[in-house]
C-alpha cells in the first residue's frame, strides 16, 4: 500500500522519464517509514498465539529462530520466578470485611514472597507492582518469555475455612501435535503438567504445615492464567477476605512467603527443561 | 409584494419549527429513557420467553442424585438423591436436573451455584455436546475465589455426568456469549468433559479465545442464543 502511494507520488512530482529514479527514492523512503512504523504494533500486539510464543522464545536470543533457540539451549535450571498477584485495576477481585480487597492484599503477600525468593538467591519478576490489571494472557507472557523460570499466581478467596492455604495445578491440557516444536498458546501449561504437579506438591506441604487446616495435597482446578503459561505453574489460594479483622490475613504473609520459598528451594534441583518429540528428534519449549 | 399566503405559510413553518425545538429535548429524554428500559429487562424478557422450568406432571418420579455442598467437608461435594418428575427427553431432562441444581438444597450453606442465577437456555449437539447459558447472575453473585467456582462447575458437570447420560461434554455460555472465565478464575473457553465415557476420542482440546476457534455447531449455537439476547 504505501509502495503504491509512495509510487504514485513519485509519477506526480516526477513525471518525465529523467526522473524516475527520483520517484523510485520517494517510493523506498515512503515505503520504509511504513514498515518501520507498522513492525512494531503488529510484534506488541500480535494475536497469533502460535507466534506470540515464538516471540517469546525469540526474546532469549533475537539473533536465533525459535526452534534453534530451543534446540541448542542449554538445561539452565530454575532461575526465575513470575509472581502474579491476582486481580487489579478495576477488577478488585474478592471483597470483605474492613475494606478488604483481593488486589491490594495479594500485593503484600507477593512483595513478600519476592523478598523471601531472593533471599534464596531467586530473580524474582512481578507481574503487576500497582493498582493495575494485565490480562491473563499478558501474566502467562512475562513466564513465557523467560528460560528457565516458574509461575506462581496468587489469590485470596471469599469463601474457605480462614487461615487456610490451597494449591491448584490445572487438571489435563492435551497436548499439542504440532510437528513444528513450537507450543499453542492455548495448551502452553502441557508439557510442563508434572513439573507443576511436583512443584505444588512441595509448596502445598509447606503450606499445611504452617497453617493448621489447610489440606495435604494439591487440587486441580482450570485456573485461566495457568493454561497459557509455559513453564511450572502454581495458583496459591488463601482464605479469606471474610476474616474477622484485617490483622489475621496480614499474620499470615511471613508463613505464605516462607512456604513458597521453600517450596521452591526444594524444587530447584529437581527441575529439569522439559523435552517435546518432534520428528527427527526432540525438542525444549 | 409578497402574497399574503406566503407570509401565512412562512409564519406556520416558523411556529412549526419553534414547537419541535421545545418539544426535542423531551422527546430525547423519552427516548433514552426507553433504551435503558429495553438493556434493563432484556434478560427478563428472555426469561419469560424462554420458560426455564418446564415441568410436566405426567412425566414419571425418578430418583435424582444432586451434587451440592458439603456441609462438614470444605471443598467437597457430596451426593444428594431427590425425587422429581423427569423427562425422558434428555433436553428437557437436563433444563429440569439444573433447575433442580439451582434451586439449592435445603440447607442455604451447601449451595453451590447463586440464588438468583438462572438456566437461560440448553442444547444438545448431535456428537453429545451440551451447550447450557446461564444468566449473568451465575458471574456477578458467585463468592470469588477458585474454590467456589470451580465447586460450581463441578457440582453441574457431576449432576448432568449421573443424571443425563446423552450429555458427554459441556459448553458454558453467559448470558448468549462466550466468556473468559466464571468470576476471574475458572476457565471457561474450554469444553469440560462430563462423562467418563467420553474419554476416547473426544475433542476436548480446543480451549479457544472467546468467540474464535470454536468447533461450527457450537459457534452456531451461541450465535443463534446471542441473537436471542439481543431480541
Amino acid at each position: 500500500m504505501a509502495l503504491r502511494f509512495g509510487i504514485l507520488l513519485g509519477v506526480r512530482f516526477f513525471p518525465t522519464s529523467s526522473h524516475v529514479l527520483g520517484a523510485g527514492i520517494l517510493a523506498a523512503v515512503l515505503s520504509g517509514v511504513a514498515f518501520a512504523w507498522a513492525v512494531p504494533r503488529q510484534s506488541g500486539g500480535g494475536s497469533n498465539p502460535t507466534a506470540k510464543v515464538a516471540q517469546a522464545a525469540a526474546n532469549t536470543n533475537p539473533a536465533q529462530s525459535p526452534s534453534t533457540t530451543a534446540l541448542s539451549a542449554a538445561h539452565s535450571g530454575l532461575n526465575v520466578v513470575v509472581l502474579d498477584p491476582a486481580h487489579g485495576g478495576t477488577d478488585p477481585g474478592a471483597r470483605g470485611t474492613e475494606g478488604i480487597t483481593e488486589s491490594d492484599e495479594v500485593l503484600q503477600f507477593a512483595t513478600a514472597t519476592k523478598k523471601a525468593l531472593e533471599a534464596q538467591g531467586f530473580q524474582v519478576i512481578l507481574t503487576r507492582e500497582g493498582n493495575d490489571n494485565p490480562s491473563f494472557d499478558d501474566r502467562s507472557a512475562r513466564a513465557n518469555a523467560q528460560r528457565g523460570a516458574v509461575f506462581i499466581t496468587l489469590h485470596i478467596a471469599s469463601t474457605g475455612l480462614t487461615g487456610t492455604a490451597r494449591v491448584y495445578v490445572v487438571p489435563e491440557v492435551p497436548a499439542s501435535n504440532n510437528i513444528t516444536g513450537l507450543i499453542p498458546w492455548d495448551r502452553a501449561q502441557a508439557p510442563f503438567l508434572s513439573l507443576s504437579r511436583k512443584l505444588g506438591d512441595l509448596v502445598q506441604q509447606e503450606l499445611s504445615r504452617r497453617f493448621k487446616g489447610s489440606p495435604d495435597t494439591l487440587q486441580t482446578a482450570p485456573v485461566r492464567q495457568l493454561r497459557t503459561t509455559a513453564a511450572p505453574a502454581i495458583a496459591v489460594e488463601i482464605s479469606s477476605v471474610s476474616v474477622k479483622e484485617r490483622a489475621e490475613l496480614d499474620r499470615m504473609v511471613p508463613g505464605v512467603a516462607e512456604a513458597i520459598a521453600r517450596g521452591l528451594t526444594d524444587f530447584r534441583p529437581t527441575y529439569v527443561v522439559p523435552t517435546i518429540s518432534v520428528p527427527g528428534g526432540s525438542v525444549q519449549p | 409584494m409578497t402574497p399574503k399566503w406566503t407570509v401565512w405559510l412562512g409564519g406556520v413553518l416558523l411556529a412549526a419549527v419553534i414547537a419541535a425545538a421545545l418539544y426535542f429535548p423531551a422527546l430525547r429524554r423519552r427516548v433514552n429513557q426507553a433504551k435503558e428500559l429495553t438493556e434493563k429487562t432484556a434478560e427478563q424478557a428472555r426469561r419469560e420467553l424462554l420458560p426455564v422450568a418446564p415441568v410436566s406432571t405426567g412425566d414419571p418420579m425418578v430418583k435424582v442424585v444432586m451434587f451440592w455442598g458439603s456441609h462438614g467437608q470444605e471443598g467437597e461435594l457430596v451426593p444428594v438423591t431427590v425425587e422429581l418428575p423427569l423427562s425422558r427427553d434428555p433436553v428437557l431432562r437436563t433444563k429440569q436436573v439444573l433447575n433442580t441444581l439451582l434451586a439449592g438444597p435445603v440447607d442455604a450453606e451447601s449451595r453451590t451455584l447463586p440464588p438468583d442465577a438462572a438456566l437461560m437456555a440448553f442444547y444438545i449437539l448431535p456428537d453429545g455436546t451440551g451447550v447450557a447459558d446461564f444468566s449473568d447472575e451465575i458471574r456477578t453473585s458467585i463468592p470469588s475465589g477458585i474454590q467456589s467456582e470451580q465447586l460450581a462447575v463441578e457440582s453441574i458437570l457431576r449432576t448432568l455426568e449421573a443424571n443425563v447420560p446423552q450429555v458427554l461434554r459441556l459448553k458454558i455460555l453467559i448470558h448468549g456469549q462466550e466468556a473468559d472465565t466464571l468470576a476471574g478464575h475458572v476457565d471457561l473457553t474450554q469444553l469440560f468433559r462430563v462423562n467418563a465415557k467420553d474419554a476416547a476420542g473426544t475433542q476436548l482440546d480446543n480451549p479457544s479465545p472467546p468467540g474464535s476457534k470454536l468447533p461450527a455447531p457450537i459457534r452456531k449455537a451461541v450465535e443463534s442464543m446471542r441473537k436471542a439476547t439481543k431480541r
